[in-house]
């Protein structure tokens, strides 16, 4: 490269930068309906302090908020709730299922409490723990922030489009291979083009 | 025992209750037709301004048990502080009592949940509608002979992908 680059400029692409930037600015939405809901307040507070990792800016409107933190079990009359709000979310938008009873039921296994939040809304990260300390939290929040920039800028149909895509690429990928009659498996070191 | 001349005032007056008594706690159970005069002239005549409670326990393959559900009501006299537990029993098809809501206004809420869990019909009650469950919800979980994990209903909602919304 013929251009002089200045010691402090950092070239980097415009997409690394945007989502370096969502990443570092998270603001949850606090969707706390049980025990977890104090570890999550305990992890906003000045002891665990989740300001180190950007995302201490609770919002109890959705429409400020691109993160829903879903701490505690969520009954099936909360449910059409849960998902409003999520749909009320502006995009980009992540979801973490804290603790067991909004990941699986956990030990609620009865009628009314919907076992997994997962089955009904996207879902991004999984914290265990019944409930989970704070570090598991932010350990959440960290991985989310590696996906994020992972994932780049791209919108809810752009993701589901690639989501989509997937299958097809694994078929194109690995070939069917039709072997001669009588050959049940190829020799080592033969490969088929 | 305080509650002494409250049940036999209450007895003489209706013989038919059988009164018994359970580690210091007077218990009563009331035939289904006379409970709402009962309940009445405990308010009226014995002071029982306070309906603590009313709740429902489902008697299905209860061992000695000849009736279905037996609805519980608990009152207080806030004076005396006499506490006294009626029970009335009911049965299927149709098991439904007279509503109390004119004598407490209270009760209002308190048989909305017995309606809605254990799906008892209060007769002449303003606004008998599931008070915890859904709407929608069809069933009466609280009674012996629904399932725990229930029919299906928890599943029963609309997924949501990525790109809607």
């Amino acid at each position: 490269m013929a251009l002089e680059v200045p010691e402090n400029v950092v070239v980097s692409k415009l997409d690394e930068l945007a989502s370096w930037c969502r990443k570092n600015s998270l603001w949850p939405m606090p969707f706390a309906t049980a025990c977890c809901g104090i570890e999550l307040m305990a992890t906003g507070a000045s002891r665990h302090d989740l300001a180190r990792f950007g995302a201490e800016v609770m919002r109890f409107s959705p429409r400020q908020c691109d993160v829903m933190i879903v701490a505690g079990r969520v009954v099936m009359k909360m449910l059409p709730v849960l998902q409003r709000i999520w749909q009320q979310m502006h995009e980009p938008k992540w979801c973490i299922s804290m603790g067991a009873c909004a990941s699986t039921g956990g030990v609620f296994d009865t009628y009314s409490v919907v076992q997994g939040i997962d089955r009904f809304i996207p879902v991004d990260m999984y914290v265990p723990g019944c409930p989970p300390r704070p570090e598991q939290l932010i350990q959440s929040i960290i991985d989310l922030q590696d996906k994020i920039q992972r994932e780049g800028t791209i919108s809810g149909r752009e993701f589901l489009a690639r989501q989509r895509q997937e299958p097809k690429r694994a078929l194109v990928e690995l070939p069917v291979i039709s072997l001669p009659r009588g050959v049940s498996r190829l020799p080592q070191g033969v490969r088929v083009e | 025992m305080i509650e002494q001349q409250t049940v036999a005032a209450t007895s003489a007056q209706f013989p038919a209750i059988a009164w018994s008594e359970f580690r210091g706690d007077t218990r009563g159970v009331v035939p289904r037709d006379a409970l709402f005069a009962v309940l009445q002239y405990l308010r009226d005549q014995r002071g029982f301004d306070l309906l603590v409670d009313i709740t429902c326990v489902d008697y299905l393959n209860y061992r000695d048990a000849d009736d279905r559900f037996g609805l519980v009501y608990i009152l207080t006299n806030t004076r005396t502080n006499e506490t006294i537990t009626l029970r009335a029993f009911v049965n299927d098809p149709d098991p439904s009592v007279p509503s109390v809501v004119p004598l407490w206004p209270g009760a209002n809420w308190l048989e909305r949940e017995v309606w809605d869990m254990f799906g008892i019909g209060f007769e002449g009650h303003p606004d008998l509608r599931r008070i915890l469950m859904p709407e929608e919800f069809t069933a009466h979980p609280l009674r012996k002979d629904y399932p725990l994990q229930g029919r299906g209903e928890r599943h029963n909602f609309p997924v949501l992908q990525r790109a809607e919304g």
